[in-house]
């Protein structure tokens, strides 16, 4: 009985209490109570992490090391776990613990939640909405988020995926863009419908459990682990595919998308980092906690499909990003080419691509998290989302252009950046036993450096221009279509005018100041920088030393394709056996 | 026999000594000036390039000084700094290795470098956003450093895509310009599309051999089938000739030119572009085993020195003929390499010249469009020799050096490769050996071109005037500019004696890629020196008689051959990707957003507007007559009983 996970769902969603009777407080006082109790799961979570870490060498060391055999009477598969009777007529506990795999989650969750709350410090809402019940939806969704991850029996785990939708569906529909009712009800129906598939996959695999052990059904998490193999294929196969469909609509897969970029363009933009960051990430979560470890007859049998899916979303979710004209709707679309890498990574049965799938889900929580909150900073200055509307803003807004590079350089994954780590596991991963689909999605990387550069040239360079840089009036004098493409000069005797004929850039070659037209507004605040810089750090930071949060991940990386009945290579069998224990 | 320490390749040895202890401070140097620098902010504006360019200046002595105890006691090392990629059996360690091939690498990638550092604080020195520059140029220094030291293909490529970052940076550094912007993404995009190829071979080799590293991988291309052999040497190649600028991923190069000069001297012409000349070199353990793949590195080399020589012909851009000329160069070191058996080092002497004799061109370029208020258009120039007498020197050492003047670098360094290429054998090396000679004749007429064109006859900018509406008045450019600059050309006229005379270098680098065989071809080596000597000749006097005979038009003329259409076109390179890339991206672009908003979209869409109909239509129904409820349970009733029939008797 370890008290530190009630903790870290129970607090925020105290908080999210105290928010909704805090009307007569002053704002100011509201916002850092709220920012105080997003606060409480961070520090939590480091004592989390330490006693997962110290437990790793002994972690595996019961368990055999093929699925097949009779598990040893206590699992371990979980550290730091909390167990009460809830339901107990269908054997429903509510049990929570941590993997390599929830810890990291759950350590983003706890990490990202504060930034957010920075970030939305003067969020402007639309007209009648309070920041108290906009602080407070988001600590709700917190606490649900960490219950989905921390979540051991299934049965809690989609209670929690369900709750877990609520604060999101207000987010939305409550504090969004124009056309936020129509982008919550999108949201609200997709996963419901998921949902629902999933609720009756439960119910079989509660039945299927029940034929198979005397001692009746179970729904834990550790207890269904053992007797996965047991699960005929064609019961496996029915259950896999209402798990498997909630889980590719989460996630998002392609042609399940259609919902996130409605979603997180109109949702909040604190909402929306929150969404595309972490909440997505259930999806791929839910393959690797429930599809390969319970279901892997089935998850074999279909892997094919969700490669072909994955593959497609990381090739189509590149290319249809390159055509977007809103900013938001674009980060939205990169996100569904980068889950293609993470569900690829889910599917391919190796160590090397399971752990770069997890890290995967962290980086890609990082680095969008990052292009996310500036885009909202971005829009939030210029009024629009319409990429057309900007541009030149790194000579106006240098730090913000900088971030945002890095923020770029990370979803390219560039060599330096943590998404580099990741996405080179999981090729690296795939390639090894399914060559054709990993040559396939290595033209995505391609494709990733087209878009976002694109969008980076777009925005941030070139002369200032654009009606959301500049002002409507201003954008006619300097705007548009009339700039110079090449500086190299044309050719003509000095009486010929052509160089008062186009608007020029602002500086010539050598940055003599030119007059340059004055922007409605300047670079990052101290307040934005501050939020931003954690996730700035980190991504250098776990591109160049990303051992601390691999360790972690790999053991149960390897636990899972095991368990999967794959085939795991010779070093993370030794590991698994105890036999070189802590590296 | 020292102990075997995990991680350390056969060969060498760990646990360094003297100035190698030292060796991490190579990297960490610059990549700390890099950080500090961008991090500093506008405190640090007025000493920032003083502390950049000392850290370079460090970093070279370190190299100095590893050189000297590597060479005289110690022998090849490597150092093992933390594990870096754990995962299940797969396990990258973060390693260098110091060797001959790294070594020279190391000090040419220093060392001109640092003289490229002291160059810029003079060029840079009125640009508002100097200490960006600064600090792009020392994160460039150190990705290129961690290209050449890392110990395994991971390290190489993180190397390899962070030159290519730095590149992106520089190139595009005047952001405001449209067109550098352009250029800059133009560069990393093509760049990637190599890197593609250098992450595949990675992904086969850990398939194949279950490891990365340089020397795990070496060891065992025994066990390998010659199939994966080749497939490897080819993708290594694709990563190569993106980085390199050789067909079919030439185009960015010559666009790359829009970055400020110094960057197109050190990382456009000296370094970075080389490094696909690197990576050939070093992974000659492979390409010894595949003459398939041997070849088309060769072919690669020949079809690329003839095209950038022809397209350097018809440029009016001093920085783009410099540029082609950087491709035809490098087309020379790919030829080299792809020769194998031991014309690998005659390869890397060619690139150490050329990185002395380019370098020195691109700075003159750079002093020459310093005084021309930064025109490149060498049609508006003309008689600057006495204006700018000391760049004039420069680029006259560099011009001689390119064009293999005798005794000077380009000499030594070049001829040998033509030499080798005739001795490949058969048609084989009579095509290659005449590619080379060609192309010889062809670099000899351009450079003389632009040498007249910029220095020599009229001077055609007294009547023009520059796009930002000033007059031209050509100064010579500081000491801190032409201190380099002479340096620079001091290497470029000794270089290649220092280095080629007594096979030197080859030997020196041998215990890496294999030793020099000297083989005999068809041709003496005298006859081919006097037939290079002849072609050149014949090129400088054809360039003199058309550019330096008669007045040069300050507008190109318009009627022109196809041919040199063809050349002026970027010997059509930009017309393929636009025809077999762009366009059809762009069309593949609108098409996916399309598809998804009315196809996937519309599809979900049309469903809830279908359940919304259906309701509505059967809400008829609901009209709280008893009538039509009873009809409806009668009709329902009907339908029962009729299936029940059905099944019952059918």
């Amino acid at each position: 009985m370890n008290p530190l996970l009630p903790l870290m769902i129970g607090l925020p969603l105290v908080g999210a209490l105290v928010m909704m009777f805090s009307k007569n407080l002053p704002v100011r006082t509201a916002k850092f109570i709220a920012l105080g109790f997003s606060l409480l799961p961070l520090v939590l979570a480091v004592p989390l992490w330490i006693a997962h870490r110290n437990s790793l060498p002994v972690r595996y060391a019961d368990l055999p090391a093929t699925p097949t055999a009779t598990p040893p009477g206590t699992l371990s598969l979980f550290s730091s776990t909390f167990s009460v009777d809830w339901i107990p007529a269908f054997g429903v506990r509510f049990s929570l613990g941590v993997d390599g795999i929830s810890l990291v989650m759950i350590a983003l969750i706890a990490l990202l939640v504060p930034i957010v709350l920075g970030a939305s410090w003067e969020e402007k809402l639309p007209a009648g909405r309070s920041i108290n019940g906009y602080f407070g939806l988001l600590l709700a969704l917190e606490g649900a988020m960490i219950g989905v991850f921390a979540a051991t029996d299934v049965f809690l785990f989609y209670v929690m995926f369900e709750v877990m939708l609520i604060p999101m569906y207000f987010l939305i529909g409550a504090y969004g863009g124009v056309r936020r009712t129509y982008a919550a009800t999108k949201f609200f129906l997709y996963s419901l419908l998921g949902g629902l598939m999933m609720l009756a996959s439960l119910i079989g695999l509660y039945v299927a459990s029940a034929d198979i052990r005397p001692e009746g059904g179970t729904l834990d998490f550790a207890e269904l682990r053992a007797i996965a193999s047991q699960i005929p294929l064609s019961t496996q196969l029915w259950i896999f595919s209402g798990f498997a469909l909630a889980f590719a609509i989460k996630a998002p897969l392609i042609p399940f998308h259609t919902w996130l970029p409605d979603a997180g363009a109109e949702a909040p933009t604190g909402a929306g980092t929150l969404l595309v960051g972490v909440l997505d990430k259930v999806g791929t979560f839910g393959f690797l906690r429930i599809c390969l470890p319970l279901l892997p007859a089935a998850s074999h049998k279909l892997a094919w499909l969700f490669l072909l899916l994955a593959v497609i979303g990381i090739l189509y979710g590149a290319i249809v990003a390159a055509g977007q004209t809103d900013i938001k709707r674009f980060v939205t679309y990169t996100s569904i080419a980068h889950f293609g890498f993470i569900a690829m990574g889910c599917f391919v049965f190796t160590t090397q691509a399971v752990s770069g799938a997890v890290l995967y889900m962290v980086n890609h929580g990082l680095a969008t998290g990052l292009l996310f909150l500036l885009v909202g900073m971005l829009t939030a200055r210029g009024g629009s989302r319409q990429l057309a509307d900007y541009g030149g803003v790194w000579k106006v807004a240098p730090i913000m252009g900088g971030f945002f590079l890095i923020g770029s350089l990370a979803t390219i994954a560039v060599p330096g950046t943590n998404s580099f780590i990741s996405e080179f596991l999981v090729l690296i991963g795939t390639f090894r036993v399914q060559p054709v689909w990993a040559v396939l999605a290595t033209v995505g990387i391609v494709l990733a450096a087209v878009y976002m550069l694109w969008i980076f040239q777009r925005v941030f360079t070139g002369p200032v221009r654009g009606s959301a840089v500049l002002g409507p009036a201003a954008s006619d004098i300097a705007g548009g279509g009339t700039v110079p493409v090449t500086r190299t000069p044309v050719s003509a005797v000095s009486t010929d005018p052509h160089r008062v004929a186009v608007a020029e850039p602002h500086t010539d070659a050598h940055g003599h100041a030119a007059p340059r037209p004055k922007a409605l507004w300047g670079d990052l605040s101290k307040r934005e920088i501050a939020v931003l810089t954690p996730l700035v750090v980190l991504i250098v930071f776990l591109g160049v030393y990303p051992k601390p949060v691999l360790e972690v991940i790999d053991p149960v990386a390897a636990r899972t394709v095991v368990d999967s009945g794959s085939p795991v290579d010779a070093i993370s069998q030794q590991y698994l056996i105890g036999q070189e224990a802590g590296r | 026999m020292t102990q075997m320490v995990a991680g350390v390749p056969s060969g060498y040895v760990a646990a360094p000594e003297g100035w190698v202890q030292y060796g991490w401070l190579l990297l960490v140097l610059p990549i700390a000036g890099a950080i500090l620098l961008l991090v500093g902010g506008k405190k640090l504006d007025r000493i920032g390039h003083v502390i950049s360019t000392g850290l370079v200046v460090a970093a070279f002595a370190i190299g100095l000084g590893m050189f000297f105890d590597l060479e005289t006691k110690l022998g090849p090392m490597s150092q093992q700094l933390f594990d870096w990629i754990p995962s299940g059996d797969l396990d990258i360690g973060f390693g260098l290795q110091y060797d001959a091939l790294s070594m020279t690498f190391v000090l040419l990638i220093t060392g001109v470098g640092a003289l490229i550092h002291i160059y810029s604080i003079g060029y840079m020195a009125h640009d508002p956003e100097r200490r960006k520059f600064f600090a792009y140029l020392n994160l460039f220094v150190a990705a290129m450093l961690l290209l050449v030291l890392g110990d395994g293909f991971v390290s190489l490529y993180a190397g390899w895509e962070g030159v290519g970052l730095a590149s992106y940076l520089l190139i595009g550094f005047w952001s405001d310009w449209p067109s550098a912007a352009t250029a800059a993404k133009k560069a990393f995009v093509m760049n990637r599309v190599g890197d593609v190829g250098l992450a595949l071979a990675i992904f086969l080799m850990f398939r194949e051999f279950g490891t990365t590293s340089f020397s795990g991988v070496f060891s065992q291309l025994g066990n390998a089938s010659s199939g994966t052999i080749t497939t490897l040497a080819l993708l290594l190649l694709l990563g190569a000739c993106g980085k390199s600028g050789q067909v079919p991923l030439q185009a960015w190069l010559p666009d790359a030119m829009e970055g400020p000069t110094p960057v197109s001297a050190l990382i456009h012409a000296a370094t970075m572009v080389t490094a696909g000349v690197y990576l050939i070199a070093r992974s000659a353990p492979l390409y010894d085993l595949t003459p398939d793949g041997q070849l088309v590195v060769c072919i690669v080399g020949a079809v690329t020195l003839m095209l950038g020589s022809i397209a350097g012909c018809a440029k009016d851009d001093i920085k783009k003929v410099l540029a082609y000329s950087t491709v035809s160069q490098i087309g020379y070191m790919f030829l080299a390499v792809g020769l194998g058996s031991g014309v690998y080092g005659l390869a890397i002497v060619h690139l150490l010249t050329h990185g002395f004799f380019k370098a020195a061109l691109f700075l003159g370029a750079g002093s020459v469009m310093h005084a021309m208020n930064d025109d490149v258009d060498m049609r508006r120039m003309g008689g600057l020799a006495r204006r700018l007498p000391i760049t004039f020197g420069v680029m006259t050492c560099g011009y001689l050096a390119i064009i293999g003047f005798p005794f000077l670098s380009g000499f030594y360094s070049k001829d040998p490769i033509i030499e080798a290429a005739f001795a490949a054998g058969g048609t084989k090396g009579w095509v290659l050996g005449g590619a080379a000679l060609l192309a010889a004749g062809l670099t000899a007429f351009y450079m003389t071109r632009m040498m007249i064109m910029t220095f020599f006859g009229d001077a055609r900018w007294k009547d023009l005037r520059s796009a930002d509406g000033r007059e031209y008045h050509p100064h010579e450019s500081p000491p801190v500019m032409t201190i380099p600059m002479i340096l620079l050309a001091v290497g470029a006229l000794g270089a290649g004696a220092f280095l080629a005379i007594d096979h030197r270098y080859v030997d020196y680098v041998a215990p890496v890629v294999g030793a020099f065989e000297e083989e005999h071809g068809p041709l003496s080596a005298l006859a081919i020196t006097v037939l290079t000597l002849v072609l050149v000749a014949i090129g400088v006097v054809a360039a003199f008689l058309l550019f330096g005979r008669r007045a040069v038009p300050v507008t190109a003329p318009a009627h022109v051959s196809p041919l040199v259409r063809w050349a002026r076109a970027d010997v059509g390179g930009n017309a393929v990707n636009e025809t077999l890339v762009a366009r059809p991206g762009i069309w593949l672009t609108r098409m996916s957003v399309y598809t998804d908003a009315k196809g996937i979209d519309g599809a979900v869409g049309g469903l809830a507007a279908g359940l919304g109909a259906l309701s509505n239509g059967w809400k008829r129904w609901q009209n709280g007559f008893v009538r039509s409820y009873a009809l409806s349970m009668m009709a329902g009733a009907v339908v029962l009983v009729l299936a029940l029939i059905v099944v019952r008797y059918s």
